[in-house]
């Protein structure tokens, strides 16, 4: 069974770190995927960019809404995401767009800038 | 990281927030910081214990306040208030202080609290000081080592400066929309002081003055937070963020500057460029143009390309004139010159500092630039006399080293230029 794992926490706590403080937290999480990758079984990995970064594309009743910031509503709930390798964040909108033409209902889809992306590495 | 620094961070993160609710209480800067370490005193006994709150800010806000009343009781009439592990339902408070706090008001608070640091009565040292203590929690000690003054000296600033803004007058109710626009505004321009302040006078990855960067950005991000559409904001965020992700390459070993042309850009920050980007593409689908998104669209032009070669400098230049209309100032103008020489040759860049060198005379980068472009048209003894000018104008060591640099450069020039070598 593949599992995703979400990373949840307070950003402004975060955004406190200093870089020795982040460089430590991310070398320790780096041990513990390297342990998963010798065992055949990490897929692939990111780190996100802060919510600042953030666009997302609301449906509603017309054409869908674009909004700065992110997806912020509690009603709904997370379902799955895609990541795609676009020029530049009107090219990432276009493909929102098209995968919300294809999703009946509403819903919404944050696009995320992505910080560090690690492909992977899960035996094919 | 050790068992209480996810207290710390969590402290520093909601400070902002809790400082912004507290000063809306008590309505009184000094009251407001007693309660605000009043409650981090408690944190730091309760948390360990109990685990962190689900909403940090919330719970130091309801502390604080509670904290602040008692004192301000006890200072009446000798009254104790129930400690508040006596306060029975210190979640359910919680909770309902988190709704009743809700998003708008702590937008208000915290651009409030950034605001009084913006006060254009005080000189912009005055302002950086201010916002580092108030906002950013830093201590006198460490903003007194980030100004390279002593310490005594540094508290009599930030004391003169409370003094002010409590003369101030300043309004408490929830600002109107063109209030609100014109207080971020002001902030926009105090946060970029307290970069620049960390810009100039760094010396290299870890100083004190590179967090004072760190500290402008995390406000920034904080900002573009509560005002998540603001395209200004956005390109300031961008901006700082592509300065900053140059830091290690800024500087050689002895600490002098390493100019743009010469650095080693695989010690440029990636991830901070990124987000540089990613901000830069948002903020440009607004179409409304501002003086910071300008600036970032041409530090991104620097950043995106590879080489120095690879500069596209014909866009820069038209993004300086775009700039130049926006913000009209002789250092726009002086910096534009760059680009005119790098498009046009050396002379042209010359002729066009020429009238701006009655404004800019006792401007270090000036005198810089002046001696730069002579040195490429060969004008050596012209070159020397304007470096010389230069160095005298410096206000950091890593400045006057740099400017030593290029005067040994010139020397070299000369001797191998002599006739007969």
């Amino acid at each position: 069974m593949l599992y995703a794992i979400l990373c949840y926490n307070d950003e402004n706590a975060v955004g406190a770190w200093s870089a020795e403080e982040d460089a430590i937290v991310m070398r320790d999480l780096a041990a513990v995927q390297e342990k998963l990758a010798k065992a055949g079984k990490l897929g692939p990995v990111a780190r996100l960019l802060p919510t600042t970064s953030a666009t997302t594309l609301r449906k509603g009743a017309g054409e869908p809404l674009v909004i700065d910031g992110p997806f912020a509503e509690t009603k709904e709930q997370f379902l799955g995401f895609f990541v795609v390798d676009c020029m530049s964040l009107e090219e990432a909108i276009d493909a929102a767009r098209d995968l919300a033409r294809a999703n009946p209902g509403m819903g919404s889809y944050e696009i995320r800038p992505i910080a560090l992306y690690k492909p992977s590495e899960l035996p094919t | 990281m050790n068992d209480t620094a996810w207290i710390d961070d969590a402290l520093s993160g909601a400070r902002p927030q809790a400082m912004g609710a507290l000063l809306r209480y008590f309505r009184n800067l000094d009251l407001a910081e007693e309660a605000f370490q009043e409650a981090c005193l408690r944190a730091l006994k309760t948390w360990p214990r109990t685990g962190p709150p689900r909403d940090p800010a919330a719970w130091l806000i309801f502390v604080g306040r509670n904290s602040g009343i008692d004192q301000i009781r006890r200072k009446a009439r000798e009254t104790v208030l129930p400690d508040e592990d006596l306060l029975s339902d210190l979640d359910d408070a919680e909770a309902d202080m988190a709704e009743r706090l809700d998003g708008a008001h702590y937008r208000d608070d915290i651009l409030r609290l950034l605001f009084i640091c913006s006060n254009p009565s005080l000189p912009a040292t005055q302002q950086v000081a201010l916002a580092l203590r108030i906002v950013s929690g830093l201590s006198v000690r460490q903003i007194a080592r980030a100004f390279l003054v002593g310490e005594a000296a540094m508290e009599q600033r930030i004391t003169r400066a409370k003094a002010r803004i409590a003369a101030a007058d300043l309004s408490f109710d929830a600002p109107d929309a063109g209030e609100r626009a014109n207080r971020l505004t002001m902030v926009a321009a105090m946060i970029y002081l307290v970069f620049n302040e960390g810009y100039s006078a760094a010396s290299g990855p870890g100083s004190v003055s590179s967090d004072l960067c760190d500290e402008a950005i995390r406000l920034t991000r904080l900002l573009l937070r509560l005002f998540p559409a603001e395209p200004e904001i956005m390109g300031l965020a961008a901006l700082l963020l592509i300065q900053h992700s140059r830091l290690e390459a800024r500087f050689d070993d002895d600490g002098a500057i390493i100019l743009l042309d010469d650095q080693d850009r695989s010690l440029w920050s990636r991830p901070m460029m990124t987000e540089a980007f990613s901000l830069l593409d948002k903020a440009i689908r607004h179409r409304r143009p501002g003086i910071y998104q300008v600036q970032a669209a041409i530090a991104a032009l620097h950043a995106r390309a590879e080489t120095p070669a690879d500069t596209d400098w014909a866009q820069i230049d038209r993004l300086y004139a775009t700039l130049e209309h926006l913000q009209p100032s002789p250092v726009v103008s002086l910096n534009r010159a760059v680009a005119i020489a790098k498009l046009k040759g050396p002379e042209a860049g010359l002729a066009w500092i020429e009238p701006l060198s009655g404004s800019l005379d006792t401007y270090f980068y000036f005198h810089g630039l002046h001696g730069w472009l002579l040195m490429q048209m060969g004008r050596h003894r012209e070159a020397k006399f304007a470096f010389d000018r230069a160095i005298a104008l410096s206000s950091s060591a890593a400045e006057a080293a740099h400017i030593r640099m290029q005067l040994d450069r010139l020397e070299k020039d000369a001797v191998s230029a002599e006739p007969g070598k």
